[in-house]
């Protein structure tokens, strides 16, 4: 009797089907429950792995539910790779399909934005331009210049309170979240992301920059988005948050 | 030959090693105390950037670290992961550890991680494919590697090795060196109704460049047997420190790592837990 790694591993994964036979305790009696170790310890440590990379939607969901979500999740995606920090990709289009959490419209770009603050905080370092080297520039020779963004630097936009919503959960005394859209920043000054939250067209501005417009161009793709557009405040933000890394033609 | 003048740390102390765990950062910075190394969980550290990377480039000034692998998959029926082989280069190119390490176990099958130390049985056909891919890594990494023991909880009846002769015969045929998890010896022997001390009399200790340590929790089987569970998460055991003063004054002193990867503790309780493998190093070392 042999026990290949795909009867195992069905058997692993489905807690319905029966023990592969083949495998003993030793003493010749059949492993029994012995088999129910690994299984425990597959299902423990990938719901851990998605407690920690989603604390977020674990807390609004509840703690019980969470292990109930985390089963499925790992059942329809299980990782593709050994590096946890990059497990749960997929969780907003589950949150979205899930039938316990589909009616719940917030829950997939909350996750979005968990995704976007633990994909910045495994991001290549790199070195930030300074306030005073910007300010260096004329505004003439900026309006035609393109920026190279950090690429910790993510941009979570959502037609719900996302990050009101976020900072409820992991903030004492934040105010509570009232509808709106919004939109969210998550950069790394420091060594630590940080999301905040965007004044209007300054999603539009910096996505435009990302796609590699001009500062220029940029600015009139923001300035049709949002007549309230505050440039001065948008690039103070872009360089206090240290996302500027090269601007050039 | 790697040559060793180019290394800072060219291989492990004999003395007393800590699983890191950057909660603990400032503590083993400012007091590390008979800690001499580090060993870290490769897959944590294959990010691009930021604080992991950080931290270990900084700890790396001071302390000698061991790469230790749990996502490689040496055990498994299909391909080691290429990309996964790349990157862990990668990570030993630029900390140029003093020891690279992985487990006598699977992990990925049909491209499913299922996060687990996974069993294997043991035959000459999985004894073929295990050095094949201990050679393939030992190629690709560009150095020697350890293979550790697994701690088990049930036996594969198509089997016709022991593991002690299986992991023998892998050393052999590769010239990797093995790493001996002393709380593994343990947990197995109990598990499967087998003598941890003969067990170490049969591993081949002038191949161990490791020692593992570490703490299991107490299940039962359907029998009421007793089924201990390798879960890193308290003190290493009395019996196994036993086993592990056994197998010091069989060998002499070893890098002796204590792992305590689940509810880990307070520093100075991890530190504790060093003080007492550095004790018995000390008595081997009289």
């Amino acid at each position: 009797m042999t026990v290949d790694q795909t009867t195992f591993r069905e058997a692993l994964l489905n807690p319905e089907a029966a023990r592969p036979d083949g495998l003993s305790d030793g003493k010749g009696r059949p492993a029994g429950r012995r088999f129910d170790v690994y299984r425990n310890n597959v299902t423990v440590s990938l719901t851990e792995a998605l407690e920690v990379g989603f604390p977020v939607i674990r807390k609004l969901v509840g703690q019980d539910n969470f292990k109930v979500l985390a089963a499925a999740y790992l059942r329809h995606h299980p990782p593709r790779s050994p590096l946890m920090m990059r497990f749960g990709a997929d969780m907003p289009l589950f949150l979205a399909e899930f039938e316990p959490t589909k009616q719940t419209g917030y829950l997939p770009d909350v996750a979005r934005l968990e995704l976007a603050i633990r994909e910045s905080y495994h991001a290549a370092d790199a070195d930030p331009i300074s306030r005073s080297e910007l300010e260096a520039l004329p505004p003439e020779a900026l309006i035609g210049s393109r920026v190279r963004l950090a690429s910790s630097l993510r941009l979570v936009r959502s037609p719900w309170p996302i990050f009101s919503i976020w900072r409820f959960n992991v903030e004492e005394g934040a105010k509570s979240p009232e509808m709106a859209a919004e939109d969210v920043l998550v950069a790394r000054p420091d060594l630590d992301p940080v999301p905040e939250l965007l004044p209007s067209g300054g999603a539009e501005f910096i996505n435009a920059l990302l796609t590699g417009a001009t500062f220029g161009d940029a600015m009139d793709e923001a300035s049709e988005a949002s007549r309230d557009f505050d440039l001065p405040a948008v690039l103070t933000l872009l360089v206090e948050m240290k996302t500027m890394i090269e601007i050039g033609g | 030959m790697l040559d060793a003048t180019t290394h800072r740390f060219a291989r492990l102390p004999d003395a007393p090693g800590v699983g890191y765990k950057p909660q603990h950062f400032s503590e083993i910075v400012d007091d590390a105390g008979p800690v001499a190394w580090l060993e870290i969980h490769a897959e944590n550290y294959m990010g691009d950037g930021g604080r992991p990377i950080a931290q270990l480039r900084h700890l790396s000034e001071r302390f000698a670290f061991s790469v230790h692998g749990v996502g490689l998959s040496i055990g498994g029926e299909g391909p080691l992961d290429s990309e996964h082989l790349a990157r862990l280069r990668h990570l030993v190119d630029w900390l140029d550890p003093a020891s690279f390490s992985e487990h006598l176990a699977w992990s990925t099958h049909d491209s499913a991680f299922l996060n687990d130390l996974l069993p294997l049985p043991y035959t000459e056909a999985s004894l073929a494919r295990v050095a094949e891919h201990v050679d393939e890594v030992q190629e690709v990494v560009g150095r020697r590697m350890l293979l550790e023991n697994p701690s088990s909880y049930l036996t594969f009846e198509e089997s016709t090795l022991t593991e002690t002769e299986f992991l023998r015969e892998v050393a052999k045929r590769t010239g990797c060196g093995l790493l001996l998890d002393v709380n593994n010896v343990f947990v197995s022997a109990t598990n499967l109704g087998t003598d941890p001390i003969s067990y170490i009399d049969a591993f081949p200790i002038e191949l161990v460049g490791e020692i593992h340590l570490g703490g299991h929790d107490d299940d039962e089987d359907d029998h009421g047997a007793p089924l201990l569970i390798d879960n890193h998460g308290r003190e290493v055991a009395d019996p196994v420190w036993s086993l592990f003063e056994y197998m010091i004054g069989k060998s002499g002193p070893k890098p002796s790592l204590i792992e305590w990867d689940n509810d880990v503790p307070e520093w100075p309780v991890l530190k504790a837990e060093a003080c007492r493998a550095a004790e018995i190093l000390e008595t081997a070392n009289a």
